[in-house]
């Protein structure tokens, strides 16, 4: 009896530290090292300044824009930028170094430039930016107009997908709450 | 959900007139191409292939000279009270847009084919095999239908599409997606069939002939007896084929 009487009372302290250890060791586990290893951290191929283009007074429209059709035409190619960068500049700023390398890697090879798209959908979404035009980018869209640099693209390792990925419960409630039908066949192809 | 007609106020239908059908496979063809449909391995294997559009062949089984054959193009015919929808242990069916096309979506799709039994017209295929497109081949994927993978039930969806898509050019030009003009939307079947058989509108709009076509007195649904209210009708002028569209007894 005597010993058993001790050993429950140093089992509470002890199972007090174990269960505080667990707790906090599944914090550590959930919020930090599994989402670190769950996406993979990319960086932009060339670092596009958002804020550099925005500032010279270019619309978002100017280079994202619907297509005569009403498809998104999406971002804008090689041959659009070179409008404006046809030529190395020479420029030793930062800037002007990230400039010349897309020239010499792209406009000079007629490559299309490999951009990360944040919000890339599964091929059997389809999203239509004409329905959507009455909204603001930035309600879905990371506001890059005031980046100087891009944001990491982060890529779940399992799905393959971007983090920043509308998920379908989203497009979903925004649905709902707007009185738009949620049909499957609304946004699936 | 079962059991319980719906009304859309947009009904997309197809008219397919059979005495102007040569069978030439036009349809199928162009079907497989536009909606991603894997290049057949085996496509005399009727068990395992794949056609979302498929001719048949029909015959009056008399001797010469009245002997006489037609073809019957089949698409998926839309139900207005579907089979497939009722049976869907995981919704991965449904018919509840307006349009009243019947929706498939493969990611929910666990593969059971209760659908594909339940489907009066056969018009639901498996995927047996993983699709595999010959090298060079992959070139004529398209990106606006998804590709399916094994293990899921796929239809014909009437190029759904590219009425997403013709929805899309209605806006920008500042029209009514909800009213599209006759012709703005059709499938890919009736788009590409040589001698006009096939016809698609809204069944609903007078603006679009599909509206009056219905109402001809050749006009008929295939087994209108079991209740399906079909959103594809036919036409033919020759009574043995219209006879074939339903099954009657020999009394009648």
């Amino acid at each position: 009896m005597e010993e058993k009487r001790s050993n429950s009372a140093g089992g509470v302290g002890g199972m007090a530290l174990f269960a505080l250890i667990g707790f906090v060791g599944a914090l550590v586990v959930g919020w930090g090292i599994f989402p670190k290893m769950l996406y993979s951290q990319k960086t932009q191929p060339i670092r596009f300044s958002h804020t550099v283009h925005t500032q010279l007074g270019i619309e978002c429209e100017q280079c994202h824009h619907l297509g005569p059709d009403g498809r998104f035409a999406g971002l804008p190619s090689t041959e659009s930028c070179a409008e404006c960068h046809g030529e190395e500049t020479g420029d030793t700023s930062a800037n002007g170094k990230e400039i010349d390398k897309f020239v010499k890697d792209y406009v000079k090879t007629g490559r299309q430039v490999p951009w990360l798209v944040y919000q890339y959908q599964p091929d059997n979404v389809f999203f239509s930016h004409a329905a959507h035009k009455g909204f603001e980018c930035t309600k879905c869209h990371l506001d890059v107009a005031k980046t100087d640099t891009p944001p990491p693209y982060y890529e779940n390792r399992l799905s393959g997908y971007s983090k920043d990925t509308m998920k379908m419960w989203e497009c979903e409630r925004c649905h709902a709450s707007m009185g738009t039908s949620n049909a499957c066949f609304v946004c699936h192809k | 959900m079962s059991g319980h007609k719906m009304e859309f106020p947009i009904t997309w239908g197809m008219v397919i007139d059979i005495d102007k059908c040569t069978g030439c496979g036009a349809c199928m063809a162009s079907c497989q191409t536009e909606n991603n449909v894997e290049p057949q391995r085996e496509a005399s294997n009727k068990l395992r292939a794949t056609s979302w559009m498929l001719v048949y062949e029909l015959t009056n089984d008399k001797a010469f000279p009245n002997h006489d054959i037609a073809y019957l193009p089949r698409p998926c015919q839309q139900c207005g009270n579907p089979p497939c929808v009722s049976v869907c242990p995981v919704i991965a069916t449904d018919k509840n847009e307006n349009g009243g096309i019947v929706s498939q979506v493969y990611p929910r799709c666990i593969g059971c084919r209760y659908c594909v039994a339940a489907c009066p017209y056969h018009v639901r295929y498996f995927g047996w095999y993983d699709p595999i497109w010959p090298e060079g081949m992959e070139k004529t994927l398209s990106p606006m239908t998804s590709v399916r993978p094994r293990g899921v039930v796929e239809k014909c969806t009437f190029c759904h599409h590219r009425w997403t898509q013709a929805k899309d050019a209605a806006r920008v030009a500042g029209k009514d997606p909800d009213n599209l003009d006759d012709g703005a939307y059709v499938t890919s079947c009736v788009q590409n069939c040589p001698s006009g058989a096939l016809a698609f509108g809204d069944i609903k709009n007078p603006k679009h002939k599909v509206h009056e076509l219905v109402k001809s007195p050749y006009a008929f649904r295939l087994l209108e007896r079991l209740g399906t209210d079909t959103q594809v009708y036919y036409i033919s002028r020759r009574e043995w084929v219209r006879k074939l569209g339903d099954n009657y007894l020999k009394s009648e």
